[in-house]
């Protein structure tokens, strides 16, 4: 499955300082469907070069990380089960750095 | 980018409109709301907290304090909109502090020259180097990573005041938003600091003073803030400092993005508390006056700014350092006391949150 992943407000240099990331995600065996939990997983994998702390806490994002599937708030499509498709834009944005 | 497609839990329609697909949760009132609504809703809300709160007068000069980071580039944003929208009759402002740090500060500051240019107001830059003779990169070298968020935090304190004043201005306002206060109370409470718990929630501070400051942002959620600021693409600097490892500020921050996720309204209410609370009239509060040596606002003989200072040139620098209420066996401590005369304030840490 094919999506773009950006990381921004400073979560960018978690990752290379490169904000932008075109990634193929593949289910894992048995999995019919990739939800944001398995990508946030995945992301941490395979994304995430140092500090994952500063990104995931638990099986999440950190409180104070902003993420948005489709610039729509994942609040309002349900959090962690949020359903992802191919061609998916899913973005984190940190509200802790600086003022 | 453009959203592709609503997903399965965001089919309902904006709460406000009715029209359009929502696209974030307000944590203030959990509504649904869509982007043209957000923006309105937002700006509004700014508005009125303006009005309600009386914090400008026709004809006022107001600096905008800049780091170019979110939070004071949507301020400097929505207060050149609503000036014009409103026709608040204000001459706007940037002033930004340049603290000497080499890879952060002048990164930031070229977001904030960019901003001069995006929306039309003219920018101030004041340095430590200039008002101080150190920049912060020296004193890192001189004092090492201990102390040098206090440092930091009571020298642009002290230049925000300095660079307000050289550019005539009557106000000065900053990107403080309920976030930041929220946590501003809590590390009060925390650390007993009756005066400032008692002046953290003010939404206009130092109106005894030259240029009285005050918050627009003070009711503002930081999650709409960013939210505003991608949603409009605005130009923004998000590095944090070289050299900030405010551990004691970061867990307060933390068990507040703790509580905002299980329920958003805490933010308000604890912001809510700290209006509330009355100080005892038994409690002692430090009086106001004036530094001998500049002329700053003291409630000491010397303000803690020169203190510092006269640490650093003197090659002491842990003068100033550190707090004496409670325990008066360090002896940077007794020094001080010794020269202020009376006990020591305490240093407001770091960086981002006095801005």
């Amino acid at each position: 499955m094919q999506l773009t992943l950006e990381f921004g407000g400073g979560l960018e240099l978690l990752c290379d300082s490169k904000k932008v990331h075109h990634v193929n995600v593949d289910l894992s065996d048995g999995e019919e469907k990739l939800t944001m939990k398995g990508l946030l997983s995945w992301a941490k994998t395979n994304l995430i070069k140092e500090r994952p702390e500063m990104f995931m806490k638990g099986d999440t994002v950190r409180p104070g990380v902003l993420v948005l599937v489709n610039d729509c708030d994942w609040e309002l499509s349900g959090h962690l089960d949020t359903t992802l498709e191919d061609k998916d834009v899913v973005v984190f944005i940190s509200t802790l750095h600086g003022g | 980018m453009e959203a592709a497609k609503p997903k399965s839990g965001g089919a309902r329609l904006c709460s406000f409109c009715n029209l359009r697909k929502p696209a974030l949760k307000r944590p203030k009132t959990l509504h649904q709301i869509c982007r043209e609504c957000f923006y309105d809703v937002f700006e509004d809300e700014i508005h009125n907290c303006i009005v309600e709160n009386q914090l400008f007068k026709r004809g006022e000069r107001v600096a905008i304090g800049a780091s170019g980071g979110k939070d004071s580039t949507v301020l400097a944003y929505v207060l050149s909109e609503l000036n014009r929208r409103h026709n608040y009759g204000l001459d706007l402002f940037l002033l930004s502090i340049d603290e000497g740090i080499t890879g952060y500060r002048d990164d930031s500051l070229e977001t904030v020259k960019r901003n001069e240019l995006q929306y039309g107001l003219p920018l101030k830059v004041v340095s430590y180097k200039d008002l101080y003779g150190w920049t912060m990169d020296e004193i890192v070298k001189m004092i090492g990573l201990k102390n040098n968020c206090t440092f930091c935090g009571v020298f642009r304190r002290q230049a925000l005041d300095r660079g307000a004043a050289m550019l005539k201005v009557d106000k000065l306002v900053t990107g403080h938003n309920a976030d930041d206060i929220a946590e501003t109370v809590l590390l009060n409470i925390l650390r007993g600091d009756i005066a400032r718990l008692s002046r953290c929630t003010s939404i206009t501070t130092g109106e005894d003073g030259p240029i009285p400051r005050c918050k627009p942002f003070k009711y503002t959620y930081e999650k709409e803030i960013v939210m505003y600021a991608y949603f409009k693409r605005l130009d923004y600097f998000s590095t944090e400092c070289i050299y900030s490892p405010n551990a004691y500020r970061g867990f307060a921050r933390e068990f507040i993005k703790d509580l905002e996720r299980i329920r958003p309204r805490a933010i308000l209410d604890i912001i809510k508390s700290g209006e509330n609370f009355r100080i005892a009239t038994s409690t002692k509060m430090p009086e106001q006056g004036t530094c001998e040596r500049c002329g700053y606002i003291s409630s000491q003989k010397w303000c803690k700014a020169c203190v510092l200072l006269d640490g650093l040139n003197r090659g002491l620098p842990k003068l100033g350092i550190g707090r004496s209420r409670g325990h008066d066996n360090d002896e940077s401590i007794k020094d001080v006391k010794h020269m202020t005369g009376s006990k020591e304030v305490q240093g407001k840490p770091c960086g981002t949150l006095d801005f």
